[in-house]
Formats: C-alpha cells, sequence, structure tokens
C-alpha cells in the first residue's frame, strides 16, 4: 500500500466564476493529522468538499488510493464511502441517539453492527444517553455523537471541519483525545480544518496555511511554529492579522 | 339528535345497503389516495430537493392544483371520459368508463395529489439544506438522501396525506359529476347525503354525515399515531 491516501494535482474549484480554492500539487499521507488554517474565506471548507468527493474540481484531478476523482471521472462508491466528514455544525437525523451512529452502516446494508455501534458511544463516552432523542442534546454531546456516527465507519480517512468551534473547553478537551486515539491505534488520516492554530499546535503533525485560496506555507508542525519560511505563516503563528 | 340514534341504529344493524356506501367510499377514496401518494411524494420531494428549467412554473401550476374545485374537476374528467371525449373515444380497457368507479378514482386522483405533492414539496424544504451534504459524506447515495429527507420531513408528509385523504373523502361535486351516484354502483358518502337530504331524509342523511365524519376522524387518528413513530432500528 501506498503511502499515499490523496494526491492532489493542479485542482481548482470555482463557483460562478469565481475561483475559491487552487491546489497545484498536494499530497497527504496515510496515517497523519494535518491541520489546515488560516482565515475563513481561504478555501478550506470547500477543499473538504473535495476531499470528500461532494462537489467535483473545476479542473485539475485528486487521486485518492490510486483512483482518480476529477471533473470528468466519479468514484466507485465503495471509495467513496472510505472518507467521511464532521461538520462543525453537527447535523443529527430527527432519531434516537443510537439510531443516528448506527445510519452510516445502514446506509451500506451491514447488519449486525450493533456491537460496532456500542463500542462507538463508548469512545465518545455517550452510551447511557443512547437512546434519546437526538434534538434533546446538548452542542457538546451533539457533536461527539457526529464523531461516533463517522468513526463508527471506520473511514480511512476523517475530515473534520471545525469539528469544537462552538464547544466549550471540556467538549474540545475530549473531542481532541477522541481524534488523536482515533490516529494513533486506527491509523486513520485526519485533516481538520480550524481557526484555531494552538488547536492545530497540540494535534496535528503537518500544517498548511491557506491565504485566498492557496497554500501559503505547509510543513510539518515543528517548522510551521519554530521556523515558519513565509513571513505571513510567522504572523499567523504570532496571532496576527495576515489578512 | 334523531339522527344521531339513526346512525347508531344503521351501524349496529350494519346495515348492508350503508356497508357497501361506506366501503365504495373507502375504497374509491383509498385508491385515489395510494395512486397520489405513489406520484405526489416522489414529486413534491424532486421539485422540494431538486433546481431545474419550468420549476417555478410547476410550482404555481402545483398551487393552482392544490385549489382546485372538485366539480370543475368532475366536469373535466367527464369531458374526457365521455363516450365523444378524448379519451372515452380511445375504448381502451386501460380508460375507465364515466360511471364506473373506476372514473371516481381517476376524478379524485387529481383533486389530491397535487395537495400530498404541494406539502410534500414545502415539508421537503423545510428539511435543513445540509443534512443532504452530511448524509452524503456519512456515504449515502443519491437515493439514500433523498429517503433521508423524506424521513426528517416526516411529520409534513403525512400532513400531505391526511390533507390530501380530506380533500377527497369529502368530496361530493366530481364524484356526482363523474359517477352520477347510481345506487349499488357509484353511490358514496358523500353522494347519498345530497340524495337523502333532497328527498328529506334527513335523519338518514345526518346519519351518513356521521358516518363520514367518524371515518374522516378515525383515519386522522391512525395517521397521527404513525407520525408518532420514528426510525429508530
Amino acid at each position: 500500500m501506498s503511502d499515499v491516501v490523496y494526491h492532489l494535482e493542479g485542482v481548482s474549484k470555482s463557483y460562478n466564476g469565481r475561483l475559491v480554492l487552487r491546489v497545484d500539487s498536494l499530497d497527504i499521507r496515510r496515517g497523519e493529522i494535518l491541520a489546515v488554517v488560516g482565515p475563513s474565506g481561504a478555501g478550506k471548507s470547500t477543499l473538504l468538499r473535495l476531499l470528500n468527493f461532494l462537489e467535483r474540481p473545476t479542473s485539475g484531478s485528486i487521486r485518492f488510493l490510486d483512483s482518480e476523482f476529477s471533473p470528468e471521472r466519479t468514484l466507485p462508491l465503495e471509495l467513496r464511502r472510505r472518507v467521511t466528514t464532521v461538520f462543525q455544525r453537527p447535523i443529527l437525523l430527527n432519531r434516537t441517539v443510537w439510531a443516528n451512529v448506527a445510519y452510516g452502516l445502514k446506509l451500506r446494508g451491514r447488519r449486525q453492527s450493533a456491537g460496532q455501534v456500542q463500542a462507538a458511544l463508548e469512545q465518545v463516552g455517550l452510551t447511557s444517553i443512547a437512546q434519546q432523542k437526538a434534538r434533546t442534546l446538548s452542542g457538546g454531546e451533539a457533536q461527539r455523537v457526529a464523531l461516533a456516527r463517522a468513526m463508527v465507519l471506520q473511514p480511512d480517512v476523517l475530515l473534520l471541519d471545525e469539528p469544537t468551534a462552538n464547544l466549550d473547553p471540556y467538549n474540545v478537551g475530549l473531542i481532541e483525545e477522541i481524534v488523536r486515539t482515533l490516529n494513533v491505534e486506527r491509523g486513520t488520516s485526519l485533516i481538520l480544518v480550524t481557526h484555531n492554530v494552538f488547536q492545530a499546535k497540540r494535534l496535528a503533525h503537518r500544517i498548511a496555511l491557506f491565504l485566498e485560496g492557496q497554500i501559503a506555507e505547509i510543513a510539518d508542525a515543528e517548522e510551521f511554529f519554530g521556523s515558519p519560511r513565509d513571513p505571513r505563516t510567522a504572523a499567523f503563528v504570532r496571532g496576527e492579522m495576515v489578512y | 339528535m334523531r339522527g344521531l340514534a339513526e346512525a347508531f341504529r344503521l351501524i349496529g344493524t350494519l346495515d348492508p345497503a350503508l356497508l357497501e356506501i361506506v366501503a365504495l367510499s373507502l375504497r374509491v377514496s383509498g385508491i385515489a389516495l395510494l395512486i397520489s401518494a405513489l406520484i405526489g411524494i416522489p414529486l413534491g420531494a424532486l421539485m422540494g430537493l431538486s433546481r431545474f428549467r419550468g420549476r417555478k412554473l410547476m410550482i404555481a401550476l402545483l398551487y393552482t392544483g392544490m385549489g382546485f374545485p372538485p366539480v370543475v374537476v368532475g366536469l373535466f374528467v367527464y369531458l374526457m371520459l365521455s363516450r365523444s371525449g378524448p379519451l372515452g373515444q380511445l375504448n381502451s380497457p386501460l380508460i375507465p368508463q364515466l360511471f364506473t368507479p373506476g372514473a371516481m378514482v381517476v376524478a379524485q386522483t387529481i383533486i389530491s395529489f397535487p395537495l400530498v405533492a404541494g406539502f410534500t414539496m414545502a415539508a421537503v424544504m423545510g428539511v435543513d439544506p445540509y443534512l443532504r451534504q452530511q448524509v452524503q459524506a456519512l456515504g449515502a447515495t443519491r437515493w439514500q438522501t433523498v429517503l433521508a429527507v423524506l424521513a426528517e420531513a416526516r411529520i409534513g408528509v403525512i400532513v400531505s396525506v391526511i390533507a390530501g385523504f380530506g380533500s377527497i373523502i369529502s368530496e361530493v361535486g366530481a364524484v356526482m359529476l363523474v359517477g352520477g351516484n347510481i345506487e349499488g354502483s357509484t353511490r358514496v358518502l358523500t353522494t347519498a347525503i345530497v340524495l337523502e337530504t333532497r328527498k328529506g331524509a334527513f335523519e338518514l342523511a345526518m346519519a351518513l354525515g356521521i358516518i363520514l365524519l367518524s371515518i374522516s376522524f378515525l383515519t386522522n387518528v391512525v395517521m397521527l399515531r404513525l407520525q408518532g413513530k420514528t426510525f429508530d432500528a
């Protein structure tokens, strides 16, 4: 197996003729945690939508595990299902917590998944409210359900789009720990979009700074924070405005 | 009061003529509702979820359809199905003849399906648009996405079916025109009420009215119970 899960080449995305993302070349490695930081409107969420194959790039190609996703080519469903996203706002189905976590497995037609659902709920510490209606949950609980719902699928890649942006420190800590464990124990590749430089520092192996739809700098965490090459990265790391 | 007593007597004795009328009412409206749901729910979902050319026009037509006067629908179906009408002429076994339950089903379907489709569309449009992105991210196919949205909109979808049923079980103009209120063949509750009232048999008319209301009430109770159910597997 190759150690690169995604290889992006000349990828761009425009909406109504307005270019929002342009990535000339980017490799995402198996088992790494890549943090994508940058101001809003920098194209971070667009990148995740492309990486989850929810939208096609306007040009270029994304190679995922030796298959190509491009303006002309879609991926087979089986491959598409090896990636999933936890979004900033957890949109849960109006069902019980249990049914929400089981949902993705049901889509895949998997039976006898009770053990997996149970295990995922244990990982996020929510077994006690399994039968509760999802809409009665607090923000932190809802986001943990969303995380369990994604983890139960055992994806090769888990995309996280500002997963802790609206949460209290306790839940932020919990979620970061769950995510780190997932990466260490299962080797799941994680791509984490965040506004929060400190979160990137706490979690990521590698960090990419996006500015105006392009990668300004991408480097290992140590280098990114210790000796940034791009002056804008240096400013960003110091918490200054770079936009 | 006497109407009430008469109603209970008729129900209690299981009056065969009455049973036949009730059965036909339920059969005609039930089949029409089934067809309406089979067409209306997918159509409503499609119109609520996708953007295509002519969608605005279709919505306008649908809303107009939701307010169709049944008697006008009856007239339209009558003209289409009559011996010299464009469909009646074909003499096809697939096309029901005038003054048969089949013709009544056609008319009632036309009345109820815009309601089912319209309310379904509104319900589907009320679902958080990001839900689709979320379920797709979890691996849903197109179909599974549509089903997930319909499941989230289930209360509205059930209301659409209730509205469709209410519009036809209580409708008299169209069934009168295309059915003809023939005893033992096309007489339903509403047309029987009209007839008995005209004859001055107010007790019987009242009795039929009460039965009609009860049927309406009972079906709604059943459907509301469905609404309370969730999809917890």
